[in-house]
C-alpha cells in the first residue's frame, strides 16, 4: 500500500514537472515583491530486510515542497525557508521551517542573523566534533537528501570581525536537540530497556525546555593565516542527543560543556584538517554515574585529493575516547553494556563524475573496527537537466553488535530513490 | 554534488574577468619585431589576465552536449589582484541553475604553491575546502577547464614563435611535464595589437587536434579591450560552451575583505548588482 503511494507521489512529481516546463517560458514569478525558488521532491526508501521492530517495509515515502523566499532591503535581509510534505511513511501532512532569519550588519564589524537557521563550522567530513548545532540523523539515514542532516535551530548569531581574529557566538535561548533516532521510522537499540526497540515503544525524553535557563552558547574564534584555517571552539549547553536517563526510563540530555581546536589547509596536493575536542560531561565529572554519558575526548585527522581527474578520494580517522573509562567499568550495572574505552572511526569516501560532471557516484564508509561495524552510503546522482534531478542510492548498515552505534540500526538497512524538481 | 562541478571554477575566474577578456590597454601600439617569445608571453600574461587592480562580471554559460541539448549556469564573478603578475582573489557567486542558487567558490590564487579554494553550500551553511591540484577537469560541467580561465602558468610550457601574420602572434606551446596535461601541445593566436588570445588549438598525443578556444566578441571596456563572448569546442565529442560576459567594470575598489569567510556566508550584495 504505501509502495504503491510512493509511485504515485514520484509519478505526480514527473507529471508536474512537465506542467511547470511548459509555463517556463514567461517566468511566472515576475512581479512577486520578493524572491521566490525551491523545489518539488519525491522520494521513496524501503528496508532492504524485515525489520521484526516495524509494521512496514517502507520508512521514506513522501513528496515534498520547499519554498524559499528572500527579500533585501537597504540594511537587513530576511529569508524564509519552508518545506511543506506529504509523508506518506507516517500517514500525515507535516512541515519543517528550514529558515526564518533576518540579516543585518550593525557596525562594519558586526553581523548579525536572528532566527531560524542552520549553522555549521568544524572541519570533518560528516563527523562532527566541535559542531553542536542540531543533526537529524532520522532524515539522514532514510534516504532524504543530505542536507537534511543539518537541522535549524532557533538562534542569534553575532559575527565579529576583527583585526586580530574572528568571533562568532551563537546563543540559542532554548536548547535544540538533534533529531535523533528513536523508534519512529528507526529501530534502535534501547539500553534503558536492553534490548533493540521500534515504533511501538518510541523512546520517550524529558528534553531541557525552559526558555533562557535551558540555553545553548556555541563559540567560536577563527583566523586564516595564509590559507591555512585556524579555529577555537567553546560550547555550553547539553548533550545533544540522549546522553543518559532518569529513573522513569526516559532520555535525557544532561549538562555539557565542549572546548575545541580544528586546523585545516593545503597539504601535499590535497586538503588536510585537524580537529580534537574534549566533551565535558558536567553532571558527572568523575565519570561514575552509569546513568549519565562519561567525559571524552575526541580527535579526528583527514585528508581529500583528486586523485584523477573526476576522481576524489577522501580519509578521516576519527577517535572517542571515554576519560574516565575505569570508573565507567567500576559503576557499570550487571548486564549493562560495557563500552570501550577507545572507539576508533575510519571513513572512505570516493567519488567519480561521469558525463560532463552530470553523473556522480559515490561512496561514503564508516568503518569502527573497535566495535565491528560499517555504514555504507553508495549514492548515484544524475542531473537530467538544470531543473531535473534523479537520486539513487542505499543506507547499509552492517555490526555484529546490537548495541554499538551502527549496529544497532542493522535492520534499517535501506535502498531510495528521489527525483526532484528545482525552480 | 555541486562541489565537484564547482572545483574548476577558478579557472573560469580568471578567465571571466582577468583572463580571455581582458586585454591590455596601454600597449596597443603596434609592437616592434623585436620583441622576444619570453616578452610576448610575459606581457600576454599581463595582458589577459591582470587588467586593472580589480574587477566584475555577469556570465552567462550555454553549455551544449553533442546532442544539442543545453544547460546554463549564469553567475557573478569579482576579482582582485593583490600583485600584478602574481597572486590574485577570485569570488564566483552562482544565481542559476536553481539547484546551485547562492553557492559561492572562492579561490585564492597562489604562485609557486597550490592555490586555496573554498566552497560555500547555503543550504547546509558549509564552508568547505576544495583540493586544487588537477587544473584541466571540466569547470561547473562546461567544456572550459580550470586552467582556461585563470590562466595557465606560462612556466609550465615551452614557448615557440611559429609564425608571425600581420594581425597575430601564433605560438606553440608544449608542456614541461607532459603526464601532467592532456594535450601534446597547444597553438596561441595572440593578438599584435593588444596580446589578447583569440584562439587556441589543443593536439593530443597522435598530433590530432580535438579542443578549441575562440574569443567571439572583443569590446573595449574602460579603455581595456576585453573578450565578451568566448566559445570552448570539445572536437572530440561535440560539445561547446559559450560564455557571455556582462556588466563588465574594472577598478571597482573591491575590498581585500570581501574574499574571506565572512563573504562566503553573507552575499556581499553591493558588489553583486
Amino acid at each position: 500500500m504505501k509502495l504503491k503511494l510512493g509511485v504515485l507521489l514520484l509519478a505526480i512529481v514527473f507529471w508536474s514537472s512537465s506542467t511547470v516546463s511548459a509555463a517556463e517560458t514567461k517566468d511566472w514569478r515576475e512581479g512577486l515583491p520578493f524572491n521566490l525558488h525551491g523545489f518539488i521532491e519525491g522520494g521513496l526508501g524501503i528496508r532492504t530486510q524485515n525489520d521484526p521492530n516495524q509494521h512496514h517495509d517502507v520508512n521514506y515515502s513522501e513528496l515534498r515542497l520547499q519554498l524559499e523566499a528572500s527579500k533585501a532591503l537597504e540594511s537587513v535581509e530576511f529569508k524564509l525557508r519552508l518545506d511543506l510534505f506529504r509523508d506518506e511513511a507516517l500517514h500525515e501532512f507535516n512541515s519543517d521551517l528550514r529558515e526564518a532569519h533576518a540579516t543585518f550588519t550593525p557596525s562594519d564589524i558586526l553581523d548579525l542573523k536572528v532566527g531560524r537557521q542552520i549553522l555549521t563550522w568544524g572541519t570533518g567530513d560528516l563527523i562532527f566534533l566541535n559542531d553542536l548545532f542540531p543533526k537529524d540523523f532520522q532524515s539522514f539515514f532514510i534516504g532524504r537528501e543530505e542536507s537534511y542532516l543539518k537541522a535549524p535551530s532557533n538562534s542569534v548569531k553575532s559575527s565579529f570581525f576583527f583585526e586580530m581574529f574572528n568571533l562568532d557566538l551563537v546563543w540559542n535561548p532554548l536548547f535544540n536537540s538533534d533529531r535523533f533516532v528513536n523508534g519512529e521510522r528507526l529501530s534502535f537499540f534501547n539500553p534503558f530497556l536492553g534490548r533493540k526497540t521500534g515504533e511501538r515503544e518510541e523512546m520517550s525524553s524529558r528534553e531541557p525546555e525552559t526558555w533562557f535557563k535551558d540555553s545553548e552558547i556555541h563559540l567560536r574564534a577563527f583566523k586564516n593565516v595564509k590559507g591555512y584555517e585556524l579555529a577555537l571552539y567553546g560550547y555550553y549547553g547539553f548533550f545533544k542527543n540522549p546522553g543518559g536517563f532518569n529513573p522513569a526510563g526516559e532520555a535525557v540530555f544532561p549538562r555539557l560543556a565542549v572546548y575545541g581546536a580544528s586546523v585545516r589547509g593545503n597539504v601535499l596536493k590535497g586538503i588536510g584538517n585537524l580537529e580534537i575536542a574534549y566533551y565535558d560531561s558536567l553532571k558527572d565529572p568523575r565519570g561514575t554515574n552509569p546513568n549519565v554519558n562519561n567525559s571524552q575526548f575526541r580527535f579526528l585527522m583527514g585528508y581529500s585529493q583528486e586523485l584523477l581527474t573526476n576522481f576524489n578520494i577522501g580519509f578521516q580517522y576519527y577517535l572517542e575516547h571515554m576519560v574516565q573509562h575505569n570508573r565507567f567499568m567500576a559503576n557499570l550495572p550487571p548486564g549493562a553494556f560495557a563500552q570501550d574505552e577507545n572507539r576508533h572511526t575510519f571513513t572512505v569516501r570516493l567519488t567519480q563524475m561521469l558525463m560532463q560532471q552530470n553523473l556522480r557516484l559515490s561512496l561514503f564508509t564508516f568503518y569502527v573496527p573497535s566495535d565491528g561495524e560499517a555504514y555504507l552510503r553508495p549514492i548515484v546522482d544524475y542531473k537530467v537537466s538544470d531543473a531535473w534531478s534523479a537520486t539513487v542510492g542505499a543506507n547499509l548498515f552492517a555490526g555484529d553488535g546490537q548495541s554499538t552505534f551502527f549496529g544497532q540500526l542493522d535492520d534499517n538497512s535501506n535502498l531510495y530513490a528521489r527525483v526532484r524538481y528545482s525552480y | 554534488m555541486e562541489n565537484f562541478k564547482l572545483r574548476n571554477l577558478f579557472l573560469v575566474a580568471g578567465m571571466l574577468i582577468a583572463g580571455w577578456f581582458a586585454g591590455p590597454t596601454s600597449e596597443c601600439a603596434a609592437q616592434e619585431k623585436s620583441l622576444s617569445v619570453q616578452e610576448i608571453v610575459d606581457r600576454s600574461n599581463l595582458a589577459a589576465y591582470y587588467q586593472g587592480n580589480d574587477g566584475r562580471a555577469e556570465v552567462n554559460m550555454t553549455i551544449t552536449d553533442a546532442q544539442g541539448r543545453t544547460r546554463e549556469r549564469r553567475f557573478t564573478i569579482l576579482r582582485r589582484d593583490t600583485k600584478d603578475g602574481g597572486e590574485q582573489k577570485f569570488y564566483v557567486h552562482f544565481s542559476r541553475p536553481a539547484d546551485v542558487r547562492n553557492t559561492v567558490f572562492m579561490v585564492w590564487k597562489n604562485i609557486g604553491k597550490s592555490d586555496d579554494r573554498w566552497l560555500y553550500l547555503p543550504a547546509l551553511d558549509l564552508v568547505k575546502r576544495i583540493a586544487a591540484s588537477d587544473k584541466r577537469t571540466s569547470f561547473v560541467g562546461s567544456h572550459f577547464f580550470y586552467e582556461d580561465v585563470s590562466g595557465r602558468n606560462p612556466d609550465d610550457d615551452k614557448h615557440e614563435l611559429t609564425e608571425t601574420t600581420g594581425q597575430y602572434y601564433v605560438l606553440k606551446n608544449s608542456p614541461n611535464n607532459p603526464d601532467e596535461v592532456e594535450f601534446s601541445y597547444y597553438q596561441l593566436w595572440l593578438d599584435k595589437q593588444n596580446f589578447l588570445p583569440i584562439k587556441a588549438e589543443y593536439y593530443d598525443k597522435n598530433n590530432k587536434k580535438y579542443r578549441m578556444v575562440e574569443a567571439l566578441k572583443i569590446e573595449t571596456i574602460q579603455g581595456h579591450p576585453t573578450v565578451t563572448e568566448a566559445r570552448v569546442t570539445d572536437l572530440a565529442s561535440g560539445g561547446n560552451t559559450v560564455s557571455v560576459f556582462s556588466e563588465i567594470q574594472y577598478d571597482l575598489g573591491i575590498e581585500d575583505s570581501i574574499f574571506t569567510e565572512r563573504y562566503l556566508r553573507r552575499t556581499p550584495r553591493r558588489w553583486l548588482k
